[in-house]
């Protein structure tokens, strides 16, 4: 890697407001690994909350932020699936129908924006996985982990529709695999691997959405896991804060507890908790480190 | 006598106002929180809130908090300096010309012995607070209204403010100008403190005072004799000059005096010192009555949103202070617009052009909502989509510079506005995330009602759902309907569907239920061919539409390329389209 690499980084509401470890934890893997970091103030939300009802202003919303990157001639990397599923999904909207296009640059427009789409969009995984590569990042691993099962979910709309996403194979997909692995951790198999963590009904259905959650907990418990890994933050509330309220309601006893991709990741690189948010976790994981 | 009887006057209504506003963060109830308290308990909490804080290490807190944030404004300069320096000079500008010059008689007077404001630095300080209120307002004018900052908005009470201000300030320099100017005012002047009654001396005096001084005299015409100056000098260091300082040390009403020149001699006839002295008392006066219920009181409500902010806390403090401190946030707001400015779904303004999507706009609302006016239902409507269409993100929490806990307000206010009893077609979207999320703090008996009610709304609307045994006819094919489903490219693909039910079996939300017809109503296969029949009611009465995750394993799984979860996604946006546009 002799280029630096740059981003535009791409936060999305939920990481600011209620998931910070995983801003910090990245920031800090970032750093780490050399890649450089562009903060773009005015981006929006993706759009994602708005597709049920308002499919044009989501695309809108999107637009917006890939505009914004596109005129400091940077690719976008997301924390996010949602957000990362949103953005392509609109970039591939507006290569299909230019009228869509032109009606959003029209918008744009007013504030002196314009969308061409030529700019990639990464998410976190990919980002490290392709454009950094493991071999380069084993290297800046410090301690291997021994005997740590984890139970990678991948979040679904990062995986499908992988004719739009191109993030892996959707129906046996490595790369989340490979980079945990890395760490001397050991990925397990796990029946509902591809599965649905539940977030996207959480306040239309709960009931719905803690099934799903549960499912997935059980079953990633069964399959011996210590922790499952997250990368995303509607994926990580729904098995962190989420499965904390299921607990309390005794939904649920036997717990399984979330950690983020780059929390750890950051403890195989040495990084120390604090800056990890290792605390910040609503279900402990601070033993973690211990292993 | 007139001055005076005002002056009680607006100071009587002000007061007025001021106790009547206080008492309403007391009294006023904001959203599901407030419900419960007094107005006593309130106000008894707060003295207990308050005490409690100085009593203790907090009081360090509050300090720091009155100096950098109140004082230094530091909340503004961190989100823009060309804010940060407009309000620094309007603020800093007012509150001198107020103490100073307002005020002369209770604080300079009596702090400078040697005060008289027609000398220096007093005579000069004077106009350059002017100078600097008056240039921070031009900064304001500019961003307002020739920038034109995308999607910040100016109402009748962010005119007032400039123009009031604006009145007060060249009312101010105008009579300044004048003054100098004046004949009547100079001969007043004579005859009070001189101790000259020779007619001549005084033309001499005249003459260096219209050379020098901008006094424009109908006595002095064309060119002055240099010769008479010497006296003139002497006569004014003898009677003048321990009073005046150099009229040009005025730097505003100096060049006004100069401006008016030529017609300076009828303004004087005509009475304009005494004109411009009541427009500039008369303008202070009513921005003084005015102020407690103008925007001008955040200046009052400002630095206590951020001190109460600064030491309050949503887990520890008494319930009701927050009540308390939530109605006295509406007042702090000074409809600066920053949080809409950073807010991160602001850009659906642009496309919905429902004002009520920008915060700064729900708290306009709020601040009549929270006064007990009644709504009409299309205001309902609109504010239940601004207050839904959020996406908890904190932006305009952290960044609003009068420290408005804004995110807390809404969470409060919002429930209570979607609890009306009517259908809320965003609440069936990952918006409700965070009201899914933050449950437990809700009152559970209430909690799915604007869910199951909006469901319900879209589901009544679909007659052959009610009628499952009603034999469908196949012909004629609702054609109509099948052409809007057209949002996207991936739509019309329901027509391949040959009914595989591969979409039904992979799918996570029917997996969940025993029997997922009746769970659900149609499963994916059925609503997609449902679609292709021109079946409406059947693809849009199903739960199914509601309760799809959109994990996309159904169209990643479709051997016929139909691309399921797309056509759900065009449905849902359809039906609620059709459900509640329309009416």
């Amino acid at each position: 890697m002799n280029k630096m690499i740059k981003y535009a980084l791409f936060l999305g509401c939920n990481i600011p407001a209620r998931v910070r470890q995983y801003e910090t934890s990245a920031r800090s893997v970032f750093a780490e690994i050399g890649v450089d970091i562009e903060d773009i103030k005015e981006f929006n939300c993706c759009g994602y909350p708005l597709r049920n009802s308002d499919f044009k202003t989501f695309v809108l919303f999107s637009a917006r932020n890939l505009a914004l990157a596109e005129k400091l001639g940077l690719n976008m990397i997301t924390l996010c699936k949602c957000c990362y599923g949103s953005l392509k999904m609109a970039k591939h909207h507006m290569k299909e129908n230019l009228f869509l296009k032109d009606e959003v640059n029209e918008t744009l427009a007013k504030e002196g924006l314009e969308y061409n789409g030529n700019l990639e969009i990464k998410h976190f995984l990919s980002a490290l996985y392709s454009d950094i590569g493991i071999n380069t990042l084993k290297e800046k691993i410090t301690r291997n982990f021994k005997n740590l099962k984890i139970a990678t979910h991948y979040g679904c709309h990062a995986l499908r529709p992988s004719n739009i996403m191109q993030f892996d194979d959707p129906v046996s997909p490595v790369i989340f695999d490979q980079l945990v692995e890395m760490t001397g951790a050991k990925s397990i198999d796990w029946a509902l691997k591809l599965e649905c963590c539940g977030a996207p009904v959480l306040g239309t259905n709960d009931d719905l959405s803690m099934n799903l959650t549960e499912k997935k907990l059980t079953d990633g418990k069964k399959a011996g896991a210590d922790y499952l890994c997250t990368a995303c933050p509607w994926c990580h509330l729904q098995f962190d804060s989420v499965q904390n309220m299921m607990i309390e309601q005794q939904r649920i006893n036997n717990h399984l507890p979330a950690i983020l991709f780059p929390q750890l990741l950051g403890i195989a690189m040495g990084i120390d908790k604090e800056t990890l948010g290792i605390d910040m976790n609503q279900i402990d994981i601070s033993v973690i480190g211990n292993l | 006598m007139l001055f005076t009887v005002l002056l009680y006057i607006s100071l009587f209504v002000f007061l007025l106002g001021l106790i009547y506003k206080v008492s309403t963060w007391f009294s006023r109830k904001i959203g599901i929180a407030s419900q419960n308290f007094t107005t006593s308990e309130r106000i008894s909490a707060a003295v207990k809130g308050i005490l409690g804080v100085i009593f203790s290490p907090k009081i360090l807190i509050l300090v720091k908090v009155f100096i950098l944030d109140v004082i230094l404004q530091r909340r503004i300069l961190k989100e823009d300096l060309l804010r940060w320096i407009m309000h620094m000079l309007i603020f800093t500008g007012f509150m001198m010309l107020l103490l100073m010059h307002a005020f002369d008689s209770f604080i300079t007077a009596p702090l400078f012995k040697e005060y008289y404001s027609t000398v220096n630095p007093f005579l000069f300080l004077r106009d350059f607070f002017g100078i600097m209120v008056l240039a921070g307002l031009m900064i304001a004018v500019y961003r307002r209204f020739i920038l034109k900052v995308p999607r910040l908005k100016s109402s009748p009470m962010d005119y007032y403010a400039i123009i009031i201000l604006a009145v007060i300030m060249i009312s101010g320099i105008l009579l300044e100008g004048i003054k100098i100017t004046s004949y009547t005012e100079f001969r007043n002047m004579v005859e009070n403190y001189s101790g000259l009654d020779d007619e001549g001396e005084i033309l001499a005096l005249e003459k260096l005072w219209v050379k020098d001084f901008g006094l424009v005299s109908p006595n002095v015409k064309g060119p002055i004799d240099p010769a008479i100056i010497p006296l003139s000098k002497v006569l004014h260091n003898m009677n003048c000059a321990e009073c005046h300082s150099s009229t040009e040390w005025a730097i505003m009403g100096y060049p006004a005096a100069r401006l008016l020149k030529l017609i300076a001699l009828k303004l004087d006839r005509l009475g304009g010192v005494n004109a411009f002295w009541y427009i500039h008392f008369l303008a202070c006066f009513i921005g003084l009555a005015y102020l407690p219920f103008s925007k001008m009181f955040h200046f009052i409500a400002s630095p206590v949103s951020l001190l109460a902010n600064a030491v309050m806390d949503k887990d520890k403090s008494l319930p009701a202070n927050i009540a308390t401190r939530q109605a006295m946030e509406l007042d702090a707001c000074t409809h600066c617009g920053t949080c809409s400015l950073t807010c991160s779904v602001a850009v659906a303004f642009d496309k919905i052009g429902n004002l009520n999507i920008l915060p700064s706009e729900k708290l306009v609302f709020l601040k009549t909502y929270a006064s007990g006016k009644d709504l009409k239902e299309n205001e309902i409507k609109a504010i239940q989509e601004g207050i839904y269409l959020c996406t908890n993100c904190d932006r305009c929490t952290v960044v609003c510079p009068v420290g408005i806990n804004l995110k807390e307000l809404w969470f409060n206010v919002r429930e209570d506005l979607i609890q009306k009893g009517n259908p809320i077609p965003l609440v069936l979207s990952p918006f409700s995330f965070y009201r899914g999320l933050n449950q437990q703090k809700l009152d559970s008996k209430n909690y799915s009602n604007p869910i199951s009610l909006t469901k319900d709304a879209i589901t009544d609307k679909c007659e052959l759902m009610k009628n499952p045994d009603e034999v469908i006819s196949l012909t004629p094919i609702n054609k109509e309907f099948k052409e809007k489903i057209d949002l996207s490219s991936q739509a019309t693909t329901y027509s391949y569907c040959f009914s595989c039910q591969n979409c039904s079996t992979v799918c996570p939300v029917v997996g969940n239920y025993e029997n997922p017809q009746k769970a659900l109503g149609l499963l994916p296969h059925q609503i997609m061919r449902s679609v292709g029949l021109g079946l409406k009611d059947l693809a849009f009465g199903s739960k199914m539409l509601w309760d799809c995750v959109t994990c996309y394993q159904c169209q990643e799984h479709c051997p016929q390329g139909v691309k399921v979860t797309d056509v759900l996604y065009e449905l849902k946006n359809l039906a609620i389209k059709e459900s509640f546009n329309n009416e």
